[in-house]
Order: structure tokens, then C-alpha cells, then sequence
């Protein structure tokens, strides 16, 4: 070990230990009031509604190439049956919460990050405070709270986009019809399923949205520390996404063993 | 124009000062030893400074003298590694979140570089702190912020973006919002920084009215010499954290320390 390997070490545990505090004050001011409705609802129209185009079109083109890979390897097993209700439950189950989780960390985190960070370099964090105003309240809980209604949201759009786009696929191969396909592809796609995989995305939301603004109220150095704070946001969301995401299938299956 | 500390309806003003005295006056600020530190760098050296309500203090110094640093603790944005800081009697540090919000409704504050939120319109910053802390209706709000903007030579500024403002009307339109809740204190940070000589002397005139008319408190940071020989009651030249001298702009110009003296005749001369 180097010198400054044990203090890389106790800079990582410091970072870890900001970062719990961090998202232990915003899930407390989600719940506690006052509750900051104007500038949530400005969010969700910034950070939800502004994505459907990515999220759409990605469904769209994941669902395509999903069905297309699919119907290419159970054909040679005579199973082409299954292509719809195999889509539906990938779609569902982990495919669209997890692409839509990381085009989001992209999407979502690098903008929050950007933002508040920017806000942060040019003193209008200062601002607020000096206008009486909790900057952490205004400015993170908001953000975190319009992700975790956003991403679920999408998280269907996504599956519907993915489901939309397998039909394409099926339509352009086998001309099967919409109203067969849709039949098919819920085939194995019961209540519990759906609402335990989008529920998830809600913790998902929360840790981007965390993730971003923290990464924004923590830099230094400028507009060089904005472009900084963006782009470790995308690593540390997209990372601790895919590391919650085992955790929480883990915990879906306890909770729901009916899904195992 | 509500006379300074007048609160706008809505707006919470702090309980009695816990140090009031019925013989003196409680300073608007006080400073008492405060002493900051970055790193290895003392920016505020056990720094000892009273303003009394209603009077102008102009503040002086050299570039990365703690001027800044300064205001910044007045309204509570920075805490002293050292030392207390009083806002009409009250000591920040043993505030709440609430009474620490209450405090600074009773301030208003332009930023070096205006610090105007660069995603809503002029007209929408100058109205925010009103949203927020006051009962007002939204076209009194509207008024008032186009008031506030014309006070300071932006009225036609109103619907445009902060992006789209050069330097000096940015400047401008920060102390439309600083002047928003027609606050008892105010805390100004070279205001006349980026702006041509006339538009200069239009927002002394304007300050100069605040302290006159309506008995606001003001501390102005500031490099323009004629300002603040307009505007200051007392000067006071900050170097190395410490207050190297203070008086009026005659006292400083005479001045035993070189420094303080050459500062004074050369930012007499740009100024």
C-alpha cells in the first residue's frame, strides 16, 4: 500500500458517510413540511415530462432489437410463441426499469448536478439562503421528489415503448396484430409483478436525484467544477443504481415470493 | 417606499433582541473578535466592528482582503471560526433555522456579481423574495418589483432573462431584489463595479435616499472613493483581516499608515 492509499481510503468513507447524511435530510424534508409545490411541480415538468422523448424512443428501439434477438434464438427451439410473453415479462421485470434508470442517471442526474452546481459557482445557492429561503429544501428536495414521481412514470413508458416496439418487429416479420400481441405479451405480466419492478425506479429516482445535487452543492473550482460535478454524477448514479438494483430484487423476491 | 425594518405584510420580524439595553443603542452590527480562517489563510483577523442603525459604514481594502468574506457573516452565510457576529442584538450563531430566516428577512443583500437566478426573468427575481415571505396579491407583487426596477434604471428589463443584462444592469437588477422587502439592513457589494460614472451616481443617489429617508443600514463594500465619500458616515480600510484604519474619507486620506494613503489617492483617481 502507498502512502496515499489510506487517504483515499478515509476520503471514500468520509464521501460515503456525506453522502448517507445527505439523502437521510432529503428523505426527511420529503415528508416534512413545508412543502415546496410550485418549484416540485417545475421539476417534474423539467426532469419527467422533458425526458418522454428519450425514454419513448428508447423503448421503442430496445423493444425492437429485444424481439428481434428473441425471435431469432427460440426459433430454433419451434417456441416463436414465446417471443411476446418473454418480451413483456424482460420489459417489466428488469429491462425497462434498469435502461430507464440509466439513460435517466444520465439524463437527469447530469442536469441536476449541472444546475445546482452552476447555482452553487455563481452564489445563487447564497441567494436563496440570503433571501431566507432553505436552499436544501428548495433545491434538493424538490429535485428528489419530482424524480421519484418521474421515474416510475417513465419506467412505464418505457415498458409500453419496449411492448410497442416487439409489436413492430412481430408486425414487419409475422403481420401479427396489435390487440394478439398485447394479448400475448401481459400473458405472464400479472398486477404484482408490474407494481413491484416500477416501484423500485422510485428508489432509483431518489438516488439520482440525490446523487446529482449532491454532487452540485459539493463542488468547488468554477465551471470547471461544474462539467466535474455532471460527470461524476452519471458514474456514482448509474453505479449505485446497478448496486441497489440487486439489493432490491433480492428484497422484491422476499417480499413477494410468489414472484421467484 | 416602507420606512427601513417596516416589514411588508406577512413578513415575520425577530422577537426582542436578547442584549437590548434601555442607555445605548444596540448597534445594527456587531462583529466581536470575529476571526476566519481558510486552510492556513486568515481572512478575518479578530475583527472588532459596530455599525449603529440608520448610519452607512463603507468598507475598503485591497482585493482578497476579507471584504466579501465580511458581509458574508453578517447575514450568516459564513460562521466565524472566532468571535460573534450581532445582528440587532441577536448572535448568529445561537440562532435557529427559523429565527437565523427571520433575521435575514430584516437584510437585504447585493452580491459581487448580482447572483440573480439565471432561470427565471428580472422581474420574476425581483419579485421572489415578495412571493415568498410576504401576503401581498400577485399584481401588487408585479407592481412593486417593476417599482423596485425602476428605482434602479431597469424598468424595461422586466420580462428579460439575467443572461441577456450586461454586467451593470445585472448589478442593478441584484439590488432591485436586495431592495425588495425594503429591508432595515443592507449589505452591498460594490455596487457601482462595471457601471458608467452617471449610472454610478444614480445608485449612490438611491442609497443615499435609503439611509436618509427610510434610516436603512447599510454596509457597502467598495473601491469608489467618491462613493464613499457620499455615502459613508465611517470608512473603514480593511488589510489583512484587520481594520488598518477608520473615520471619515478626510481622516483616511491623512492617514500615518503609507498604505491606507496611497489606496485612498489612487482609488481617488479612478474613482
Amino acid at each position: 500500500m502507498t502512502d496515499a492509499a489510506p487517504h483515499r481510503v478515509a476520503r471514500g468513507l468520509s464521501l460515503v458517510g456525506d453522502f448517507a447524511i445527505f439523502c437521510g435530510r432529503a428523505a426527511l424534508d420529503l415528508v416534512r413540511p413545508p412543502y415546496e409545490g410550485r418549484e416540485t411541480f417545475r421539476q417534474v415538468v423539467e426532469l419527467g415530462w422533458r425526458s418522454v422523448p428519450l425514454i419513448g424512443t428508447s423503448g421503442l428501439a430496445v423493444g425492437i432489437v429485444l424481439s428481434l434477438h428473441t425471435r431469432a434464438t427460440l426459433e430454433r427451439f419451434g417456441a416463436e410463441a414465446l417471443v411476446a410473453p418473454g418480451l413483456g415479462v424482460a420489459l417489466v421485470r428488469e429491462t425497462g426499469p434498469l435502461i430507464a434508470a440509466l439513460l435517466l442517471a444520465g439524463r437527469m442526474g447530469a442536469g441536476i448536478a449541472a444546475e445546482v452546481a452552476a447555482m452553487k459557482v455563481t452564489e445563487q445557492v447564497d441567494a436563496l439562503e440570503a433571501t431566507a429561503v432553505d436552499s436544501f429544501r428548495f433545491l434538493v428536495a424538490t429535485r428528489v421528489l419530482a424524480a421519484v414521481i418521474a421515474l416510475p412514470l417513465l419506467t412505464t413508458l418505457m415498458n409500453f415503448g419496449g411492448i410497442v416496439g416487439g409489436w413492430l418487429a412481430e408486425l414487419a416479420l409475422t403481420g401479427t396484430p396489435l390487440t394478439t400481441y398485447l394479448e400475448r405479451a401481459f400473458s405472464l405480466v400479472d398486477f404484482t409483478l408490474y407494481i413491484s419492478s416500477v416501484l423500485k425506479t422510485a428508489v432509483f429516482g431518489f438516488l439520482i436525484a440525490a446523487t446529482g445535487a449532491f454532487q452540485g452543492l459539493t463542488t468547488t473550482g468554477g465551471t470547471e467544477g461544474v462539467g466535474r460535478a455532471a460527470t461524476r454524477s452519471v458514474v456514482m448514479a448509474s453505479v449505485l443504481v446497478i448496486a441497489v438494483n440487486v439489493v432490491l430484487v433480492r428484497l422484491i423476491f422476499v417480499l413477494f415470493p410468489e414472484l421467484q | 417606499m416602507m420606512p427601513a425594518g417596516t416589514a411588508p405584510p406577512g413578513i415575520a420580524t425577530p422577537e426582542a433582541g436578547a442584549t437590548v439595553s434601555a442607555e445605548a443603542p444596540v448597534p445594527a452590527i456587531a462583529l466581536e473578535g470575529v476571526t476566519k480562517r481558510f486552510g492556513t489563510l486568515t481572512v478575518l483577523d479578530d475583527l472588532t466592528l459596530a455599525i449603529p442603525p440608520g448610519t452607512c459604514c463603507c468598507v475598503l481594502g485591497r482585493s482578497g482582503t476579507g471584504k466579501s468574506v465580511l458581509l458574508k457573516h453578517i447575514i450568516g452565510l459564513m460562521q466565524p471560526d472566532a468571535g460573534r457576529v450581532l445582528v440587532e442584538g441577536r448572535d448568529l450563531a445561537t440562532l435557529d433555522r427559523r429565527e437565523l430566516s427571520a433575521t435575514r428577512l430584516r437584510m437585504g443583500f447585493l452580491f459581487q456579481n448580482a447572483a440573480l437566478f439565471d432561470s427565471i426573468t428580472v422581474g420574476e427575481n425581483v419579485a421572489f423574495p415578495m412571493r415568498r415571505h410576504t401576503d401581498l396579491a400577485e399584481h401588487e407583487i408585479l407592481d412593486r418589483a417593476r417599482a423596485k426596477l425602476g428605482a434602479v434604471g431597469l424598468a424595461d428589463a422586466f420580462d428579460k432573462m439575467p443572461g441577456s443584462l450586461s454586467g451593470g444592469m445585472r448589478k442593478r437588477a441584484g439590488l432591485a431584489r436586495a431592495l425588495a422587502l425594503d429591508a432595515a439592513i443592507l449589505l452591498v457589494d460594490e455596487p457601482s463595479a462595471g457601471l458608467d460614472p452617471v449610472t454610478a451616481g444614480e445608485i449612490d443617489d438611491l442609497l443615499a435616499g435609503l439611509k436618509t429617508d427610510h434610516k436603512t443600514t447599510l454596509v457597502v463594500v467598495t473601491h469608489n472613493i467618491p462613493s464613499a465619500r457620499m455615502l459613508g458616515d465611517e470608512l473603514v480600510f480593511l488589510h489583512q483581516g484587520r481594520v488598518l484604519a477608520r473615520g471619515d474619507v478626510e481622516a483616511l486620506e491623512a492617514s500615518d499608515d503609507e498604505l491606507v494613503r496611497a489606496f485612498m489617492a489612487s482609488a481617488g483617481a479612478t474613482g
